[in-house]
């Protein structure tokens, strides 16, 4: 069968299989002009180039495979300190027992489903659009199939300073669930917003979050994927920022056997900066991959990728990122730097850093490492009286260090710690 | 306190012999310093007594207070009350500087079944021994040695000993890469720690580090062995003349 055919029939078969909810005018013309899209794309197989190194057919197959619920007994929730405007998914279904009022000041909240069924609504400028918009340079299929499915997820309208962050929780009951969820976020000009985000959501997980910034607005999120290992998502974060506006993203992924994060940036505004960072700690069949795509398309930005992998026990890493600075696009300051740990001979790191420049006056560096634990430090660590299995959680700390800084909020990092932590005291030889 | 005995020690992976034959006393409330040519196995019996990787033990024993100090892992060596100031202190980024320290302070502590050290007793402990070291609480706020000055990180060390109260201290070439202030506020640092409890083993190339730190005995090391002891005018003698004559003298 050739490869084209292959693609647009599992397309065909996915969107057959799925009931689309009805909706109100703007919602069924932007699910079908994403259903167009994907037919036209079809979905990812594995000799696609950009899933070389992760596995696509459990992401892109009519079926889920069946994932374990997994209930820790051990720890409160993250976040659940935090005090926030908490939604709760479970399996992809809202569930309004659990979730507090969507209101807030400076915020109009409203769920996709209520929201889809009006006429007009304000999202529609941005339902499916700047996902629509980030296939120029390669395909993002999954991305496509669930603008046109998603029967559900959060709009989010932000006017000025919100304080209080929103909280989304994504809860797994059922060891089937198939969810798909679709958010949209406008931060309008001067507003900020912290969004949390935790939990695995389903069996299999395939979500999209649009953000708009629009100048002088900061928009900051962080999120912690769920510690249920048999889960399988795919994930994607468009943003497009505008002038003097700030974009910060941090995610933590420890365990998961398919993990596809997709983050997607286009700086459109003069002096804007987007931050985009991830830990990810990983044992056994975990497979973590992160593809990151940043657009310089304006004056004097700066951008930073910082993604760290902490491997065992044959677990795999992959990180794609580019930086595209296009012409004109003066000033910039681009960093990406991916890493793995591993922890023994047996895990894989796989990383395709990638610049590609058409301005001359910018600074753009990119660095990707594998290494062990650095035995000099850890001898100086224990020589210090600290015993080994300290010292080296010590050491791996250290190696996170720099994607943890990039969490703004000091007590949003130590939560973030602290789970690390008992990810690694659980995880010990 | 210390005593090492016939002590003969291979590199690992190259079945070279490094120390061929060392013996060493070291009494309680005692300065020793040991000097020696570049490659006579200074630094490597430094590593050793501590529990750095990659050393073989052929030969002889090393014992603190009558204790095996060989056959212990690095941090039940801390725990029995060694401690080695590196001569490269180790830069650990995204670890705090007083964290590290708190978690040394507090993993001796325990292993020594004592009662950990409250927040609160620790920082003050750490804020008198630091202003005294002229470590300012900014430098204890910093990654562990990140973007410390060469002084810096031999200031730390100094600070890490003086939280720490081993009953060995050894100082690995300590001096290198110093200037006068900081090798003297260095010297005041271990100067104030001396007392009858505690020993020190001085490592050094140089004289000049001893006339702030005034050994009691002065050890030559050359090729793997103490080859001469005496007192403090032995260091004198290397300043002027070199090692060559020495050791034209003792061969």
């Amino acid at each position: 069968m050739a490869l084209a055919e292959q693609k647009t029939d599992l397309a065909e078969a996915r969107l057959a299989a799925i009931s689309i909810p009805q909706a109100g005018a703007w919602l069924s013309e932007a699910r079908n002009a994403a259903a167009a899209r994907l037919r036209r794309m079809g979905l990812p197989v594995g000799r696609d180039e950009y899933w070389r190194y992760t596995r696509p057919d459990t992401l892109t197959s009519v079926a889920p495979v069946a994932a374990a619920v997994f209930d820790a007994q051990d720890e409160v929730p993250i976040f659940a300190e935090i005090e926030t405007l908490h939604i709760v998914f479970v399996d992809g279904v809202f569930d309004a027992e659990e979730s507090d009022d969507l209101t807030g000041e400076n915020l109009e909240v409203a769920r996709l489903a209520e929201a889809g069924q009006a006429d007009i609504h304000w999202a529609q400028q941005l339902f499916g659009q700047l996902e629509a918009a980030a296939h120029t340079h390669v395909d993002r299929p999954l991305a496509a199939l669930n603008t046109a499915i998603a029967p559900d997820g959060m709009l989010i309208r932000v006017t000025g300073p919100v304080t209080k962050p929103v909280h989304i929780t994504y809860r797994h009951r059922d060891e089937h669930s198939d969810a798909c969820l679709h958010h949209v976020i406008r931060l309008e000009a001067g507003s900020s917003l912290t969004l949390l985000e935790n939990g695995p959501a389903a069996a299999r997980f395939n979500k999209v979050m649009e953000v708009e910034i629009a100048d002088r607005a900061a928009f900051h999120h962080i999120r912690a994927q769920g510690r249920d290992h048999e889960r399988r998502a795919a994930t994607h974060i468009f943003a497009r920022l505008g002038t003097e506006s700030r974009f910060k993203s941090f995610t933590l992924t420890a365990n998961g056997v398919m993990t596809r994060n997709e983050c997607v940036i286009d700086l459109q505004g003069d002096n804007a900066a987007a931050h985009v960072a991830g830990a990810a700690l990983g044992d056994g069949d975990f497979h973590h991959d992160d593809t990151v795509f940043v657009t310089h398309d304006a004056l004097n930005c700066e951008s930073r990728q910082v993604f760290k992998k902490v491997l065992r026990n044959g677990a795999t890493g992959v990180f794609q990122g580019k930086i595209l600075v296009k012409e004109g696009a003066q000033k910039t300051d681009g960093y990406q730097i991916s890493q793995s740990l591993l922890l023994d001979d047996d895990s894989v790191f796989l990383a395709k850093p990638e610049l590609e420049i058409y301005a001359d006056d910018v600074a753009c560096s990119h660095g990707s490492t594998t290494g062990a634990i650095d035995e000099t430090a850890l001898y100086y660590l224990r020589s210090r009286g600290i015993p080994r299995i300290e010292a080296q959680d010590m050491l791996v700390l250290s190696f996170l260090a720099e994607a943890i800084d990039e969490i703004e909020d000091p007590d949003i990092s130590a939560e973030i710690i602290l789970r690390l932590q008992g990810w690694l005291a659980r995880h010990r030889h | 306190m210390l005593n090492i005995n016939n002590l003969h020690v291979s590199l690992e992976e190259e079945d070279k012999a490094i120390l061929k034959g060392v013996n060493l006393e070291v009494k309680a409330g005692s300065v020793h310093a040991i000097m020696g040519p570049n490659g006579s196995g200074k630094s490597t019996l430094s590593y050793v007594l501590s529990g750095r990787d990659g050393y073989d033990v052929t030969d002889g024993t090393a014992t603190l207070n009558g204790e095996d100090l060989l056959g212990m892992e690095p941090e039940e060596r801390a725990a029995a009350g060694l401690f080695l100031a590196f001569q490269y202190p180790v830069e650990i980024p995204g670890v705090g500087n007083m964290t590290f320290l708190r978690t040394a302070v507090n993993a001796q502590r325990k292993t020594r079944g004592e009662a950990e050290l409250s927040a609160g007793e620790f920082l003050k402990e750490v804020r008198a021994k630091a202003k005294s070291l002229k470590i300012d609480a900014e430098m204890l706020k910093r990654p562990v040695n990140v973007g410390f000055s060469g002084g810096e990180k031999k200031r730390n060390e100094i600070l890490q000993m003086a939280m720490l109260e081993p009953q060995m201290c050894i100082l690995d070439e300590t001096d290198s890469g110093l200037d006068v202030d900081a090798m003297k506020l260095v010297a005041e640092g271990v100067n104030a720690l001396r007392d009858a409890g505690r020993a020190f083993l001085v490592i050094t190339h140089y004289q000049r580090l001893l006339d702030h730190i005034k050994p009691d005995v002065v050890h030559i090391m050359a090729d793997g062995r103490i080859v001469k002891s005496g007192g403090p005018e032995l260091a004198l003698e290397v300043e002027q003349n070199g090692y060559a004559d020495l050791l034209n003298e003792v061969a």
